[in-house]
């Protein structure tokens, strides 16, 4: 029999392993689960942690993807840490999609010609608004309502999708798609700017990479950042210390819908150049875990999102390689958390063998 | 002293937690119908000790004799079982039950409700305890709470009970009828095992007193032939130093309340009632009052946590403040010690350098950021001013001792140069030692001019810092009283809310001819 002892101070050795312990038992798990399948998991394996990392092209496709994960999870971080739970960024995303769109639609139709270094700014700040506006709303039916952050954003998730199909269905759609549900491509000058020739790695994985820094000072620097998360930790010295729990409300819901908005008018200006119902796959809910994986650090969020967007591409490569199911990278991403969530226990205890017989009864 | 067989015995206990040794050897008799006092300090090892006893925690080493029997005490089913029940600090009542109900829940499922209720009736009457089984607890005083807990305990006919600080939480009229209770138990045979630092009464009630410091026994004494500096320099290996009282001259007055009501915010909480008292410059005003009689939403409004009060009910230096936001208070001289430490006053998983940035924002510059040096700076000036012992400025605020942790905040304010600075529970859960260091921070700052407001369920702590005393009862606040002309009796009659009443006897000078003692 072994029982777990509450250490007397939470291990910061044991924060840093628990990820790594977390993804070596997943790596075990997945490997029994091709086995079960009747693959060999070997190649299950390569196919995951190797193929996606072979080659120049197959590493700029695992940047491009990380580019969303860790944009959304950035801002997350910031709202988990102020203990506002926004599970809505997907929601946000697609309005930031919405808005970049909007506008790289108009300089196509208008005829206004303009560098794309012009078109990039224009259209990221019109992510960052929208993907913002969809998140004032959780945070003011929050602060003026007091509901439940949670349930408004993530409603808001599909609310913005059926704001997306009526769109691409009707007042957006292509004139010339064959009926397909789908806007016409962006001029090119509206393209994000290339970062790598021959792939499609765009100029947002540098910003993204600016923001990581930016963010950094934040969240461990900043006095702003600093009462935001003494709100989430004890709500009580936050007040007791005069720090407001609106500000704090409607900045971590701003930045973080601001964060998603911008990854969801780079996913429409750079790889898509188009609208369709399906700019999304669920990068704005991949975040959560994320950002949890990466332990709300932007530095670990960097790593957790390569992580989870080899995920993402392995499981593709599974389907057209070894005829692996495409669930499968949603099982594995939810194995992820699942596990680390576990493994987080030994932050705060420690197990502690004994023999049988010994059952400390507590008071009454 | 004690008989060939005595009831209860400890021999050579030892009890390690990872990084401590809780108890290093403790041996102690108890002999049938004695009350044994257990002296010392916070972490001296007393609780640790007394869960041994009641099956809470195993030892690592060490025999319990029970009636001159080893026995292993498993867990406190077993304890009960053997005669040793346990009345704990903190209570375990339901709120939302009767007083019936909640001890219902405690014993032998085969009783009936109606039956419990009756011998809740019987045990009261015969030791009179004074409670009423069909009341909810939550309309319950702590006193009245405190009885619920010992016949309880007494239901179940204990040879042994142990009561953990059980005067904490009460007026002095309350431990006086406590005390009659205890007595009559012991002269029926029965033993107690009394846990308390306060040395008064130990000396009172007691026949012997085992006295722990760091795990060990340093005395095992007759308390009835012993000081308070006796006992005090076995507890804490000296005598706590004696306190400076400066006369002091009031000044101009710093703060003023004046008809503050405020409806309660939560469902267990108090309305405040038409408060009103002022605070000098360079003097210190006490609030005494037994806990949840409105002390807490009293503070919250005066430091601005809860921001609801009618504009002009609180006054600083002639302004209005009653609207303003915690942090314009502070930046008005209003400086808070709450009594919560963990949570409140500090952030438990963050350093003592970021914990500063609470109350103490000149480490931010103009760009909003933080200066990380600046504050590590001023966590180490408070850690050397104040003698704290923490293992530096990166230190977590919860790896500190609860005094350590106290004296860390406490100086963050004083540190600060407050011109109001108002402490609740200035010393609760501290050794003496850092109690008597905190006092005297408090009055040094009352000397240099700031203008104190203390808040404190210790009556003797009052008494010795305290200009003048008010009584905060059922959420409204009696008229105040110089120190030197109060007594204890006194300002426990009032604890009750009896100040009308003595008022009126005495006429206008409150308090002026009522010293009894």
């Amino acid at each position: 029999m072994f029982r777990l002892e509450a250490r007397p101070q939470a291990s910061p050795a044991m924060a840093l392993v628990s990820p790594l312990l977390a993804l070596a038992l997943t790596v075990v798990m997945a490997a029994a689960l091709f086995a079960l399948l009747g693959k060999n998991p070997w190649s299950g394996l390569g196919v995951y942690f190797f193929e996606p990392l072979n080659g120049r092209r197959q590493m700029t496709e695992v940047a491009l993807k990380a580019t969303p994960l860790i944009l959304c999870a950035l801002g997350l971080a910031v709202c988990y840490r102020s203990n506002v739970w926004n599970i809505g960024a997907e929601g946000q995303f697609l309005l930031g999609a919405i808005t970049a769109g909007g506008v790289a639609l108009w300089a196509t139709t208008s005829g206004i010609k303009a560098s794309p270094w012009v078109w990039t700014p224009l259209l990221m700040a019109a992510g960052v608004i929208g993907g913002m506006g969809w998140a004032a709303i959780v945070a003011f039916l929050r602060d003026r309502f007091n509901a439940s952050e949670i349930l408004v954003s993530l409603m808001l998730v599909y609310i913005a999708q059926q704001l997306m199909n009526y769109l691409v269905f009707v007042p957006w759609k292509d004139p010339a798609g064959f009926n397909f549900p789908q806007t016409r491509t962006f001029d090119a000058m509206t393209w994000l700017p290339n970062l790598v020739p021959q792939s499609r790695l765009h100029i947002g994985f540098v910003v993204t990479l600016v923001l990581v820094a930016l963010f950094w000072i934040f969240i461990f620097r900043s006095w702003r950042g600093f009462q935001l998360q003494v709100g989430g930790l004890a709500p009580a010295a936050a007040r007791y210390a005069g720090f407001s729990a609106r500000t704090a409300l409607w900045t971590a819901l701003l930045v973080s819908g601001g964060m998603a908005g911008l990854a969801g008018a780079m996913e429409a200006a750079g790889p898509l150049r188009q609208l369709t119902p399906h700019v999304s796959t669920g990068y704005g809910f991949t975040a959560i875990i994320v950002c949890f994986v990466g332990r709300l650090h932007p530095v670990g969020i960097v790593l957790s999102g390569i992580l989870l967007s080899m995920f993402l591409i392995g499981g593709e490569l599974g389907q057209s390689r070894l005829g692996l199911p495409n669930a499968l990278t949603g099982v594995f991403q939810g194995l992820l958390l699942f596990i680390l969530l576990a493994c987080d226990t030994l932050i705060n205890y420690r197990v502690r063998w004994q023999r049988s017989s010994a059952s400390a009864g507590t008071a009454r | 002293m004690s008989d060939p067989q005595p009831l209860l015995a400890l021999r050579s206990i030892v009890k390690r937690y990872p990084g401590v040794v809780a108890v290093g050897g403790v041996s102690l008799e108890v002999a049938a119908g004695q009350i044994h006092a257990l002296l010392g300090e916070n972490g001296a090892g007393k609780s640790t000790l007394m869960k041994v006893i009641y099956g809470a925690v195993r030892p690592d080493e060490g025999q319990v004799l029970w009636n001159g029997r080893a026995v292993a005490i498993r867990n406190p089913h077993e304890a009960r079982a053997l005669g040793i029940s346990m009345v704990f600090q903190h209570f375990s009542l339901f709120d939302t039950l009767t007083a019936a109900e909640n001890v219902w829940l405690g014993v032998d499922k085969s009783l009936s409700l109606a039956e419990v209720t009756r011998r809740v009736t019987q045990v009261a009457a015969d030791y009179g305890l004074d409670v009423e089984p069909q009341r909810p607890v939550h309309t319950l005083s702590v006193g009245e709470r405190q009885r619920v807990e010992i016949v309880r305990a007494l239901l179940t006919r204990p040879k042994l009970l142990i009561l953990d600080e059980p005067t904490s939480v009460l007026t002095p009229q309350a431990v006086e009828r406590l005390f009659v209770t205890l007595r009559k138990l012991a002269s029926e045979g029965c033993s107690i095992v009394y846990i308390s630092h306060k040395l008064d009464e130990i000396r009172a009630l007691c026949h012997h007193c085992t006295v722990l410091r760091g795990g060990k026994v340093t005395g095992a004494v007759d308390p009835t032939q012993e000081t308070n500096a006796s006992l005090s320099r076995l507890m804490i290996g000296a005598e706590p130093p004696a306190l400076k009282h400066a006369a002091r001259a009031a000044g101009d007055v710093v703060l003023e309340v004046r008809d503050l009501a405020l409806e309660k915010q939560d469902q267990f909480g108090m309305n405040l009632a038409a408060i009103g008292f002022a605070v000098r410059a360079g003097e210190v005003l006490g609030i005494a009052g037994v806990s949840g009689n409105g002390q807490q939403e009293l503070m919250a409004a005066l430091s601005g946590e809860d921001a609801r009060a009618a504009p002009g009910s609180i006054r600083l230096f002639g302004g209005d403040i009653a609207r303003a936001s915690a942090s314009a208070r502070r930046a008005l001289g209003l400086h808070f010690v709450p009594e919560e430490r963990l949570g409140r006053g500090a952030v438990p998983s963050l350093s003592l350098a970021q914990n500063t940035l609470l109350t103490r924002t000149a480490a931010v510059g103009g760009s909003g950021l933080i200066s990380t040096g600046e504050t590590a700076r001023l966590a180490r000036h408070l850690i050397e001013r104040f003698k704290v012992k923490a293992a530096g400025a990166g230190a977590a605020a919860k790896s500190l001792s609860g005094g350590n942790l106290q004296k860390f905040i406490v100086g963050r304010e004083i540190d600060a140069d407050p011109k109001l600075l108002i402490v609740s529970q200035p010393t609760w859960g501290v050794d003496v030692g850092a109690a008597a260091q905190i006092r005297g921070e408090i009055l040094a700052l009352a000397d240099a001019g700031c203008a104190v407001l203390v808040v404190s369920e210790e009556l003797e702590e009052l008494f010795e810092i305290c200009d003048r005393l008010v009584v905060i009862a059922k959420g409204q606040v009696s008229p105040s009283v110089a120190t030197s002309e109060a007594s204890i009796e006194m300002i426990g009659a009032w604890m009750s809310g009896l100040w009308r009443e003595s008022g009126r006897a005495h006429g206008a000078q409150v308090g002026g001819t009522h010293v009894q003692a």
